[in-house]
């Protein structure tokens, strides 16, 4: 009980500390409403996966990333055209927080022709290239090299540009990070890493598998690293606007800690959690740590929105993850010939 | 025609596309000053300096991983891989990333980048730095990959490389970086397309279909048969990825007998794959079993007591083919 009282106090310390953070986010009232509401897309973007899912709609299957809404929103709400990010096998969250639309998301996990990829990608590749999204991708760590090679391009362009390579703790275990990281420093690139400390990489927790301190590893190449409460969308915001006026002043490479907690399994089907994590642990987080009510909070504390709006918006995102949902399944499959397309570029 | 290096044309093909297009840039493991260990690269970051011949640390997934992103954002990386055998350690930014992203998006991403490696033993480099990879690469769908054998190869190849939008593996032949032969003109830019391969010498008797280092013993073979009287027709492969396999074929249809020479293993090998489309395709027109020689299923040894015998040669070729000539084939 005593742990949890400790992480009750710092839940309050940190509800104050955003409220502070309203101010240095700098954000309009207009700018926060939708960042709230790219956080509930996020969560019934999820939701419907995972029933899709659990009805046998969806053929493989996928990772949510419910939960950790506010890491994915805060540091995307600091990007703007000209910035790039690449995401995880976790990564529907970033689509979205990115500016991808419902229908052709939920296209591409049915493997459906209308999909951002026209079905040949499925959850774990969503890229969205328009949106400056170059791709989740299914190798833990995987898209570390390249989120540093576009931060390299976009040096060497001089677009100004700044890109983010999104990885769960689970990539500190790779070591090609470490590579890149290293070049990251050396050549002052345009990069930010946000490392989404959901603490479990798959099944197991992070105090098993990562020795010392993640913040001393970006460290060590002198990489400027900070630690964020990843359930505070000011906190994370704040930290995005820190990370991205470096990169864009010159200054190189950023590290971002971001403690966040997933709901849902390493993957859909992963039900039975109780060997790796116990039921108290989640519902804490979920009763406690919500990023959405907590942002949602602070939205009513301000006088940005009232309860009955932020009810309205909820409804109104749910209506139109459902209508997309129905699109989807209804949509066409891609030609069967289809599969021999795109394998070299054109 | 002027008479220059494989290591020269090389180095001109990279030069004037550097010159042409602003956004190709090059890196890897001492490429500036020290221009590789094969001197390959020298004089050009004199010329375009370091912000576009870039030196890396020891770092393959790294900067090859890198070099993915920054084809994927607007650039051209020509990335310098130092030995093929490296490829080893590079295969999940390679095979895993660059060579799926247009395909995974549905064509919305491409990766126009160059991989140059090399391939080839008999410099008593030992197993880690005498390898022949390019059936491993050749083996993934999404790669290309060219295999120069000769100094107009060698340019005209990598030119249509780096204006490729997909990723290319060029495997140079470490032997040949000295070895001269014609090249045109800078001013009479070449391009030689991928999937066109080339007929050196025309025969009756039997094909000799090489790649890279294997063109040069096809050659010597061919003059071997002179002598006892045959002729060959030799065709030089230049790419693995895309195939050219109508060359091939249609040369294995007029002699009817064929020997398929690659440095790689040969087990699995690009000799494999070569041998088994002219059997399903030409099957017919074949008066003796196909034949193929890569190196021996060894890793290659130090010692040059063992190393030369364990890569193909022309006396070996010449011997085999002269029984598939005269039906002395044995049945096993």
């Amino acid at each position: 009980m005593t742990a949890r009282k400790t992480t009750r106090k710092t839940t309050k310390t940190a509800r104050k500390a955003a409220r502070k953070t309203v101010d240095s986010a700098g954000r309009t009232p207009e700018q926060l409403l939708e960042a709230y509401r790219q956080m509930v897309r996020i969560r019934a973007f999820e939701d419907n996966a995972n029933e899709l899912y659990l009805q046998a709609k969806m053929p493989g299957l996928t990772h949510m990333s419910s939960g950790q809404e506010a890491s994915a929103v805060g540091v995307c709400e600091a990007l703007d055209e000209r910035d790039k990010i690449t995401s995880t096998h976790r990564g529907h969250g970033h689509c979205v927080a990115r500016g991808a639309t419902f229908r052709p998301m939920f296209c591409e996990l049915l493997g459906k022709e209308e999909g951002y990829c026209h079905g040949k990608g499925g959850s774990m590749h969503i890229a969205d290239q328009e949106n400056g999204n170059l791709g989740a991708n299914a190798i833990v760590g995987g898209s570390t090299g390249i989120a540093t090679g576009a931060a390299f391009s976009a040096k060497y362009l001089g677009t100004g540009g700044v890109a983010v390579c999104f990885l769960g703790d689970g990539a500190l275990g790779q070591g090609i990070l470490y590579e890149v990281m290293n070049m990251a420093a050396l050549w002052k690139l345009p990069v930010i890493y946000a490392c989404e400390n959901n603490q479990y990489g798959e099944y197991t927790h992070i105090d098993e598998m990562l020795a010392g301190n993640m913040l001393e590893r970006a460290r060590a190449f002198g990489i400027e690293a900070e630690e964020v409460d990843g359930q505070d969308l000011l906190a994370v915001m704040a930290a995005a606007d820190r990370a991205v006026a470096r990169a864009r002043a010159g200054e190189g490479a950023t590290f971002l800690a971001l403690k966040t907690y997933r709901y849902f399994g390493h993957h859909v089907g992963d039900i039975n959690r109780s060997y790796y994590r116990t039921k108290e642990e989640e519902e804490h987080w979920k009763a406690e740590r919500d990023p959405i009510p907590l942002f949602g909070e602070v939205l009513l504390e301000r006088g940005i929105a009232t309860a009955e709006e932020l009810t309205a918006i909820g409804e109104a995102i749910s209506r139109e993850a459902a209508e997309a949902v129905e699109y989807a399944l209804e949509a066409p499959y891609p030609p069967a010939e289809a599969a021999r397309d795109h394998v070299y570029a054109s | 025609m002027r008479t220059i290096t494989f290591s020269q044309a090389v180095n001109e093909a990279i030069a004037e596309e550097l010159r042409r297009d602003p956004t190709v840039f090059l890196w890897g493991e001492d490429v500036a000053e020290a221009g590789t260990p094969f001197k390959v690269l020298s004089g050009l970051v004199e010329e375009f300096g370091p912000e576009r011949i870039i030196d890396t640390p020891i770092s393959e997934p790294g900067f090859v991983g890198m070099a993915v992103g920054a084809a994927l954002t607007g650039t051209r990386p020509i990335v310098d891989l130092m030995f093929g055998d490296f490829l080893f350690l590079v295969m999940d930014q390679l095979c895993n990333q660059a060579a799926k992203q247009s395909y995974m998006s549905g064509g919305k991403l491409k990766v126009p980048m160059v991989l140059r490696t090399n391939l080839g033993a008999t410099r008593r480099s030992a197993a880690q730095h005498s390898q022949s990879l390019q059936a491993l690469v050749a083996h993934i769908p999404g790669l290309k990959v060219a295999l120069p054998s000769s100094p107009r190869e060698a340019k005209g190849l990598l030119k249509s490389a780096v204006r490729d939008d997909n990723p290319v593996v060029i495997f140079e032949d470490k032997l040949m970086y000295q070895a001269k032969g014609p090249v045109p003109e800078p001013e009479e830019e070449e391009l030689i397309p991928f999937g066109q391969a080339n007929r050196l010498q025309e025969g009756e008797d039997l094909s000799l279909v090489a790649t890279s280092s294997m063109v040069q013993v096809a050659e010597e073979a061919a003059e071997g048969l002179r002598a006892e009287g045959y002729s060959a027709d030799v065709i030089d492969v230049r790419t693995l990825v895309p195939l050219d396999e109508d060359t091939i074929l249609a040369s294995v249809r007029k002699t009817g007998r064929v020997i398929v020479l690659d440095e790689g293993h040969q087990s699995y090998g690009a000799t494999a794959e070569i041998a088994s489309r002219i059997a399903d395709k030409a099957f017919y027109h074949l008066d003796a079993p196909v034949t193929r020689f890569g190196a021996w299923d060894v890793p290659v040894p130090f010692s040059p007591a063992l190393e030369d015998q364990t890569v193909p040669d022309a006396a070996r070729t010449v011997e085999r083919a002269l029984q598939l000539i005269r039906g002395e084939v044995a049945r096993a």
